[in-house]
């Protein structure tokens, strides 16, 4: 890759660039294709040669050029088989280029946006397709970054593009009506990438690109280019509450350490600092979300100097208001926690008994793990490390087995009542 | 989601199906078109990782550490083995259905005559995703 600087700034052009090629020749997919091309000349030649002076325009050129010879190829492929039917980019009338427009910029990259992470791709397809046209990562880095070999990937790529070509989606805003059933979806992307961040932090491999950051610069590119969507902000918020907590997170063999027993010091304190700052100020705003509660809930603990500071009466009653707003169990996990670290275990477990016989998690490992910490807490340790080892069982992660199994060990092997402070 | 498919196959020759090496050629050649458009089909839906055949059990070794962790070396499975891990494959699919459809195709792989082996998959999910944000 080339230098940092470069290599950032050829990544923040990569999606304006798909925009206009786009917008050029009317045809998403192969205009894709030959900004990646350019991307791969440019990582290969810049580092040699020094960044263009216009190095925007250096992409374009580049791209136009692979273009140009595609269409003249597919042309004369066409004639070949006397089709003449020649291709009329279906808005062209609608979308002249207009490249240097700095508005145009922004939109392109918010419109490739909106199409890489169409609700009409499966997570995967629109995870992968996101991080090479909006992330401007190369098809061989988001193959390492998900541990497939590259030609699977190339092939996921090529089939989310195929997909969004059959449904005739145009290169355009989305409509008013439509915007925030998409912007959903970009969010949910977004923070898919993030979360799958947290599966490779278990091996170190420096040649893996750090997923959760890559998710974090696209939610703070998205922040940008929609500072006044509250729900965007509270994205962004969250994941940089989250973030912080990485370095305290996993002990050196990958081990998950719980909130409760996380050393403090070692979280980031400006990422704390830039995620209470901006959910504050989107709180404040009035237009409450989901994304914005979890980092108003983030915030809480990471403001908490000691986990038995930790305001968990505020925590119960953020996790009230978001239980209301999303059917998801988990959040009804969280709040038996969090009730139970208000009001005692006992409510916790009841609430827990109500989620159970409602059969909403049924055989999910998070169940059995929450309710064996809060069995703990209450003093119960047979039940509690039944239940570890069924969480332990149940889980597809392997770390998280691993500390669950260890959980359950060093309680087995304690005798009597043993009581535990707190949990996150 | 990551799953292993398990490819059993039984080292003796079995009411319906006897052992490969039997097999009149153009069924094996079936058999082995079949495996290579299998993984063709997966490298085109973007859900392949990984795909290898073992060699035969009568060239396994089994070791154990003995006396100082010195390797202690017996040819071969067990003998009362029944079943051996002919191959696999690793698949990385949207989920828990979609794996087991992809099982259920291997499966079906051809046998003598072009009859379907409906051989037993085994399918475990590799242990590789995230760990709960928070525990």
């Amino acid at each position: 890759m080339a230098s940092p600087p470069a290599d950032d700034l050829l990544r923040q052009l990569v999606p304006q660039v798909v925009g206009v090629l786009t917008r050029r020749f009317g045809d998403f997919a192969a205009a894709e294709d030959a900004v990646q091309e350019a991307l791969i000349a440019a990582t290969d030649q810049w580092p040699k040669e020094g960044v263009p002076a216009n190095p925007r325009g250096w992409l374009i050129q580049v791209a136009y050029r692979r273009m140009t010879e595609q269409v003249r190829n597919e042309r004369a492929r066409r004639r070949r088989e006397e089709l003449v039917a020649t291709r009329e980019p279906s808005d062209r009338r609608t979308a002249p280029p207009a490249d240097d427009a700095c508005e145009t910029n922004r939109d392109d990259t918010l419109i490739t946006l909106f199409l890489c992470c169409h609700p009409a791709l499966t997570p995967a397809s629109a995870i992968a397709l996101t991080l090479r046209s909006v992330g401007g990562l190369t098809t061989a880095e988001i193959a390492r970054a998900f541990m497939v070999p590259e030609s699977t990937m190339a092939q996921r790529i090529s089939r989310a593009k195929q997909r969004i070509k059959a449904s005739g989606l145009p290169f355009r805003m989305p409509s008013a009506q439509e915007r925030a059933r998409r912007l959903g979806s970009v969010l949910h992307v977004l923070y898919l990438v993030f979360n799958e961040g947290y599966a490779s932090s278990a091996g170190p491999d420096l040649q893996r690109v750090e997923l959760s950051r890559e998710a974090i610069r696209l939610a703070r590119m998205a922040h940008d280019l929609l500072p006044d969507d509250c729900e965007v902000a509270g994205l962004l918020a969250l994941m940089l509450l989250t973030d912080a907590r990485r370095p305290a997170r996993t002990a050196p063999d990958g081990t998950p350490i719980p909130l409760a027993e996380q050393d403090r010091s070692l979280w980031g304190g400006d990422a704390v600092a830039e995620g209470v700052a901006l959910v504050t100020a989107t709180l404040a705003r009035g237009a409450v979300g989901p994304y914005q509660l979890q980092a108003a809930i983030a915030a809480v603990h990471d403001e908490a100097a000691t986990a038995e500071e930790t305001d968990w009466p505020q925590i119960l009653a953020l996790y009230g208001l978001l239980e209301r707003m999303s059917a998801n169990p988990m959040v009804s996990l969280n709040r038996a926690v969090a009730a139970a670290m208000t009001h005692g275990p006992a409510t916790g477990l009841g609430m827990l008994g109500t989620i159970k016989a409602e059969g909403r998690l049924a055989d999910h490992h998070r169940f059995y793990a929450t309710r064996a910490h809060l069995l703990e807490m209450a003093g119960d340790g047979r039940a509690a490390v039944e239940d570890y080892r069924t969480a332990a069982n149940l889980t597809a992660s392997a770390p998280e087995r691993d500390y669950l199994n260890t959980r359950a060990a060093r309680l087995a092997a304690t005798p009597g009542r043993r009581r535990l402070r707190a949990m996150g | 989601m990551k799953y292993m498919m398990l490819m059993q196959f039984s080292g003796q020759t079995t009411d319906e199906v006897p052992p490969i090496d039997t097999w009149p050629v153009e069924d094996l050649q079936a058999h082995i078109q079949f495996m290579h458009d299998t993984n063709k089909k997966l490298v085109d839906a973007g859900e392949f990782v990984d795909a290898q055949g073992l060699a035969a059990p009568d060239q396994a070794k089994i070791v154990r550490a003995g006396e100082g962790g010195a390797a202690v070396i017996t040819d071969g499975p067990f003998p009362e083995t029944k079943e051996f891990l002919v191959g696999y494959w690793i698949i990385d699919c949207e989920g828990p259905e979609r794996a087991i459809d992809l099982a259920a195709h291997v499966s079906a792989a051809p046998g003598p005559g072009g009859r379907p082996l409906n051989m037993p998959i085994e399918l475990r999910q590799v242990m590789s995703a995230p760990p709960s944000e928070e525990l």
